[in-house]
């Protein structure tokens, strides 16, 4: 996914003059062919995650258009500042592409994930929030960001995950993908959640019968609300899937918008996440999902429960 | 200069263009009832020579390509830059008289979106010098010969980010882009040999890679020839420390840490501030 968001960036700077790439200090051999051919236009600034924001934010002051790229954690929480001022107060077309978003950096610890950076990216005015499912749904979204006015936040999975987006399905930001038809139940989930979600919405229609759908909310800023409050109208309970702490996230949107919008009329909701406190584990990615029950069987448990309580 | 040798500059009375600029600062400040007075008035020569002397602009428009962008990082000392702004026409003075009000266009930080002639919306201290630098390579990339300026407090160089910024303007060697610092040698607590000691500041900058020059910040002379030598050298970014007093001009409040900001400024006090700078 990683690459496939940099091939992409590569590929729009061979085309569009505007197009430079900023980086922080990453792997020896990154982008070494924008490099090559580019190099006036391809920054790497070594460890100042504040200063390449205000820099990216300068360069798009002047009419280009910058992809930053660094670890997640170190964009959303260490520039904070940067962001919210340098590049959301003034609206301007940067790209910040976070690797290793949610519990990617496992086995590095609680200083390297980011399980929060939806919450930090979603608070702020004027900026998207993305988080692809897989390199193929990467390589559709990425160009649609080249002429996007403001600020854009692309979350980045480990790397190697399932292909489980379909062409067919397009891709338009803001807008939600129907993966799975609804049934009793709404999946609703971002990023690589909504593969677990497939898996866990096929295990419990083979099991019991029970059917989920799934709605793939890869643009978590701006929500797509009219697909959320369509489809909270004909399911009995909405199930929400996140890699990342349930303080902020895709379920806290989702609540927000069906308690302003439908009230009491909204459907029972049950937020799956990671809990409000710092990961206390290594491991692996898959671990902690597991740790935290975000793979398909926990998942289908817990919603087979949720099911069981609110479907009588 | 050494940075003793600074502190009174005495026997430079103010010339009536520098009280007038002054005198705008004092309709702000009475618009508003509040603001960084100390902040602004240490600020007036530099930003005079460079709006008088330097700079290209066009107030009719304010994001013409080949201007030469000043940023204000310490966005406190916007009273300043607003008196230069009106004096250049980007927007009348009458705005002054609304300022920090509820639908007044200047704030008590100035705002890109909001103000003509603004380049970067600052106060949040430490940003301007990136944002400079990234316009200073577009301006490399996109072959125009214009400079970019960017205005710091000396409280604000405490901050991390500028560092960052001159360690990679150093290693662009940035031609194109000029880093000057107030050195008022007060910050809002106290003086900043106190607070967070910048000593030695030119070596510092000389150390990230800048060509460094010191001035008498309140000098329009030794402004004007220093400013019109930048670059210093032809493949490196420029520094200039401009040594000033907090507050020039106003007896009372210059290098009294009590005026950093005022709020609260009574007709008297405006009257009295008035009659200073006639």
């Amino acid at each position: 996914m990683r690459k496939t968001s940099l091939d992409t960036v590569y590929e729009m700077a061979r085309r569009d003059p505007r197009v430079v790439f900023v980086g922080s200090d990453l792997g020896a051999g990154t982008l070494d062919a924008f490099k090559e051919e580019m190099p006036e236009r391809f920054f790497m600034e070594g460890v100042t995650e504040q200063n390449i924001i205000g820099m990216a934010a300068g360069l798009a002051m002047e009419g280009f258009i910058p992809y930053v790229n660094t670890i997640a954690t170190f964009i959303t929480r260490r520039c904070f500042e940067q962001v919210a001022v340098d590049l959301c107060l003034h609206n301007l077309p940067v790209r910040l592409i976070g690797n290793g978003g949610g519990l990617v950096y496992a086995p590095l610890g609680p200083t390297h994930l980011a399980v929060e950076d939806i919450a930090i990216m979603r608070s702020l005015p004027n900026m998207t929030v993305v988080a692809p499912v897989d390199k193929e749904e990467m390589a559709r979204f990425v160009p649609q960001t080249l002429d996007m006015p403001g600020p854009v936040y692309i979350r980045l999975a480990k790397g190697g995950d399932p292909i489980v987006s379909r062409e067919e399905n397009g891709f338009e930001i803001g807008k939600a993908i129907e993966m799975r038809a609804p049934g009793d139940i709404l999946l609703v989930s971002t990023g690589v959640m909504t593969n677990r979600a497939l898996d866990a919405a096929a295990a419990l229609e083979t099991a019991g019968g029970l059917k989920c759908g799934v709605l793939h909310m890869h643009t978590i800023k701006p929500l797509d609300e009219t697909a959320l409050l369509g489809f909270a109208g004909q399911v009995r309970g909405i199930v929400t899937l996140e890699e990342h702490t349930l303080v902020g996230g895709l379920g806290s949107a989702v609540n927000d918008l069906l308690g302003d919008k439908l009230g009491r009329d909204a459907p029972p909701v049950l937020r799956l996440g990671i809990p409000d406190r710092f990961p206390d584990k290594y491991g692996t990615q898959d671990d902690l999902l597991g740790y935290y029950g975000l793979q398909p069987d926990a998942i289908a448990n817990s919603v087979r429960e949720f099911a069981s309580r609110h479907l009588g | 200069m050494t940075p003793e040798a600074q502190i009174r500059l005495v026997g430079d009375d103010l010339d009536e263009r520098s009280l007038a600029l002054r005198r705008l600062v004092v309709r702000g400040l009475d618009g508003g009832k509040r603001g960084h007075l100390g902040s602004a008035f240490s600020l007036i020569e530099a930003l005079r020579v460079l709006y008088d002397d330097i700079l290209k602009f066009d107030p009719k428009n304010p994001r013409w390509a080949d201007r030469d962008p000043c940023i204000l990082s310490k966005g406190h000392g916007c009273l300043a830059l607003y008196a230069i702004l009106a004096d250049k026409g980007f927007f009348p003075a009458e705005e002054l008289d609304r300022f920090c009000r509820f639908d007044g266009m200047l704030g008590g930080h100035p705002e890109r979106a909001k103000v003509p002639g603004v380049e970067a919306s600052t106060g949040a201290l430490g940003h301007g010098l990136s944002i400079g630098l990234g316009q200073a390579l577009a301006m490399r990339l996109q072959k125009r010969d214009s400079r970019v300026f960017v205005l710091m407090g000396d409280g604000e160089i405490n901050e991390g980010s500028v560092w960052e910024a001159a360690m990679s303007a150093g290693k662009h060697r940035l031609s194109n882009l000029v880093a000057m610092v107030d050195y008022n040698k007060l910050q809002s607590y106290d003086r900043t040999s106190v607070v967070q000691d910048l000593e030695p500041l030119t070596d510092k900058w000389r150390a990230f890679g800048f060509a460094v020059h010191e001035v008498d910040g309140h000098d329009v002379d030794q402004l004007r020839h220093v400013l019109s030598s930048v670059p210093f050298e032809s493949d490196k970014p420029s520094a200039i420390i401009c040594h000033t007093v907090k507050g020039r001009g106003i007896a009372e409040a210059e290098g009294n840490p009590a005026w950093h900001h005022k709020s609260k400024i009574s007709d008297d006090e405006v009257a009295a501030m008035y009659a200073e700078l006639d």
